[in-house]
């Protein structure tokens, strides 16, 4: 079917202003098929359904609206922890800031090497579960990142990875539109703890494809950058076999466009998977969570839990579905999504949805939005906390839910601190 | 200590007059019941001297150590010396109870320009407080009151007491929801902190909380006012007669 004119318009205008990569080696044909799917599906547009809270404009463009470059002035997340840093500056890997690949006791290649080796398990990822995850729902910016993303990383963990792979991404250019694509294996029994934190480019479309073999474990945590006029828009798309773990955990706080989506396929009995996050959002703030959970295995367990604290006129967006399918018996499925709104003129838009074909099936799901407990907020200042700081710990405990699926306890604790620390802020601003 | 004069309250969101001229006063180490049937305005008055919204003061005043109470934010009462022990205490999911103690001792201390108490100075001593009310450390831990019975909540309000170490606490039915064993307990806790520089005002419905915290003086509250004030042999008298006679007998 034709797409509508306006949607072939964009689409024709953003696609002629990329390049594939050359020399893509084996990952060509990948790319190639990637295209195509951008080009029957079209850049998502404001009419699009899975677009009707979040405006695509600034994500779909043809060149990215500039974004001053941010001074942070806080020590980065993760700082404390013991990691391998691989940077990257705009979305080119940096190997001089970056640690040795090699004492992370993983395989790690860079994208453009991989495609020159014949790396059997990253030709089965490379585009592989994002062509996957279009289906029943089409996410064509992920489709247009296989396609072009110029940089990224394969990693592959055959045992328990001696250190959690640490992506930084900084921003150097106000007008950087960076395409990172990432493929990650974690080989049966194998653990990985991957952290990404920064804010990348002026324009970030990252995709990050995980394989999770049988009995192996995948962690994740990210922070998305501070900088307030950065865009970004990221995929997971996850496949979890038997007994195996995928837990997610990402904070926010800033941006003027963010959407993340998350697309988890449960393919083995006995499996988990966790996906959470808290965000902070002030004034021309939006933030989209968009979570797609399918359950096509037996006696597995997806938690979804996102909250968001909105002041300003700030917007926060979460489209979560779990899908069970009818063979996914013992499916123990949660879904929570909640805002607070600091005040009147903040927005909060949330579908959650829930499609069951099998019979034996536990799934809840809730959706609330509201303000600070009056009643709670007297109590807590009748024992001689001052507003302020009543507020903040009002905050911070609702928040605590999605902290508490870091299972790393440091890595908890730095959020916290973080999340304090914009609280702060916002007090003096 | 507490010196309350004239004091007419109405509620902010109707024309209601709940309080209609109360007058009090309380001295260092002195403790006040305050008797009365429902809606005589007894735990309007807690709140107020608290500083929670939706009330306003039409007339009079409140004045703690002779600073005016009325002009103060709850948290600055509260660092000024006043505690009020609730009729129910606010669960609050999330916030752990030791943070949320420690919070407010340093806060106040903070406010009053003394130092902070260090983390293992300030687990030394709740450790010790919360043992003599008989609250293990996994209800330290829990969040604020949560999954707490009612007898825990009033504990907790009186280890709150025990640790913020206020000049003035007023304990706004402390007795209600609590079974004799778990009224003895509370009581002992109240007693525990019964000092020359200290008061309390404590209101209740019924006569039997003041055989535990025995009162040095007794006033009867009746449609916004006080209209008796004896001995605690006035607390007696109503718990055998009711508050019918000493309505008739000031009517």
């Amino acid at each position: 079917m034709a797409l509508p004119q306006v949607k072939q318009d964009a689409t024709d205008a953003r696609l002629a202003a990329l390049t594939m990569p050359e020399g893509s080696g084996w990952a060509t044909a990948a790319r190639e098929d990637a295209l195509a799917r951008v080009q029957t599906m079209g850049l998502p547009g404001r009419r699009d359904e899975y677009w009707k809270f979040t405006r695509p404009d600034l994500l779909t463009s043809v060149e990215p609206k500039p974004a001053a470059i941010f001074a942070n002035d806080e020590t980065p997340l993760f700082s404390e922890i013991d990691r391998v840093r691989l940077v990257f500056v705009d979305g080119v890997f940096d190997a001089a800031q970056s640690d040795d690949p090699a004492l992370a006791g993983v395989e790690i290649d860079r994208l453009a090497d991989a495609t020159q080796t014949d790396i059997h398990w990253a030709r089965d990822v490379y585009g592989v579960l994002e062509a996957r995850g279009q289906k029943p729902v089409e996410r064509p910016l992920a489709a247009l990142n296989t396609a072009f993303a110029t940089d990224g990383v394969m990693i592959r963990a055959t045992g328990k990875a001696k250190l959690p792979v640490s992506l930084v991404y900084l921003h150097q250019s106000e007008t950087s539109d960076a395409i990172l694509h990432h493929c990650i294996k974690v080989e049966p029994g194998a653990e990985l703890t991957v952290l990404e934190n920064g804010p990348a480019a002026a324009r970030f479309n990252k995709v990050m494809e995980v394989e999770v073999a049988d009995g192996a474990a995948f962690h994740h945590v990210r922070a998305q950058g501070r900088d307030h006029e950065r865009q970004a828009v990221t995929h997971i798309f996850a496949r979890l076999g038997t007994e195996s773990t995928f837990k997610s955990f990402t904070m926010t706080s800033n941006g003027i466009m963010t959407r993340n989506e998350c697309i988890v396929e449960l393919t083995g009995d006995d499996a988990i998977a966790h996906v959470a996050g808290a965000c902070l959002g002030d004034g021309d703030f939006h933030h989209d969570d968009t979570v797609f959970i399918t359950h096509d295995a037996q006696n597995c367990e997806s938690r979804q839990v996102f909250k968001k604290v909105l002041r300003n006129g700030a917007t926060g967006v979460f489209q979560g579905k779990i899908l069970v399918q009818p063979d996914a018996q013992k499916t123990d499925g949660y879904q929570i999504s909640q805002s607070l709104l600091l005040d009147d003129d903040s927005n909060f838009y949330a579908k959650p949805e829930l499609e069951i074909y099998a019979d034996d099936v536990q799934c809840s799901h809730g959706s609330t939005s509201g303000a600070i407990d009056e009643t709670a907020l007297f109590y807590l200042r009748s024992r001689g906390i001052p507003e302020p700081k009543a507020q903040d710990l009002m905050v911070l405990a609702f928040l605590a839910e999605a902290i508490e699926e870091i299972d790393n306890k440091a890595i908890a604790e730095d959020v916290l601190v973080r999340l304090s620390a914009w609280l702060e802020r916002r007090r003096k601003g | 200590m507490l010196e309350i004069k004239n004091l007419h309250v109405k509620l902010e969101e109707e024309d209601k007059q709940i309080l209609k001229g109360v007058d009090l006063k309380i001295g260092a180490g002195e403790v006040h019941a305050i008797m009365g049937p429902n809606g005589s305005g007894k735990s309007t008055l807690s709140y107020v001297l608290s500083g929670r919204d939706g009330y306003e003061v039409t007339e009079g005043s409140a004045s703690l150590l002779g600073e005016e109470l009325l002009d103060m934010e709850p948290e600055e009462r509260a660092a000024a010396g006043l505690f009020l022990a609730f009729q129910y205490p606010v669960e609050i999911p999330g916030v752990g109870n030791m943070t949320f103690l420690r919070t407010a001792l340093n806060a106040q201390r903070k406010a009053r320009g003394e130092e902070e108490m260090s983390a293992a100075d300030f687990l030394k001593m709740i450790r010790e407080k919360a043992k003599t009310l008989k609250i293990d450390s996994e209800m330290l831990k829990r969040p604020v009151n949560m999954g707490f019975s009612g007898g825990e909540k009033k504990r907790n309000e009186i280890l709150q007491m025990a640790v913020l170490e206020p000049k003035m606490c007023v304990l706004d039915e402390t007795d209600s929801g609590l079974d004799v064993d778990a009224m003895k307990l509370v009581s002992d806790g109240v007693n525990a902190l019964r000092d020359a520089g200290r008061s309390f005002l404590v209101i209740t419905h019924y006569q039997r909380l003041l055989n535990h915290i025995v009162p040095d003086v007794v006033h009867i509250m009746a449609d916004g006012r006080i209209i008796k004030t004896g001995g605690k042999e006035l607390a007696l008298e109503v718990e055998e007669n009711g508050y019918a006679d000493i309505l008739n007998e000031v009517a």
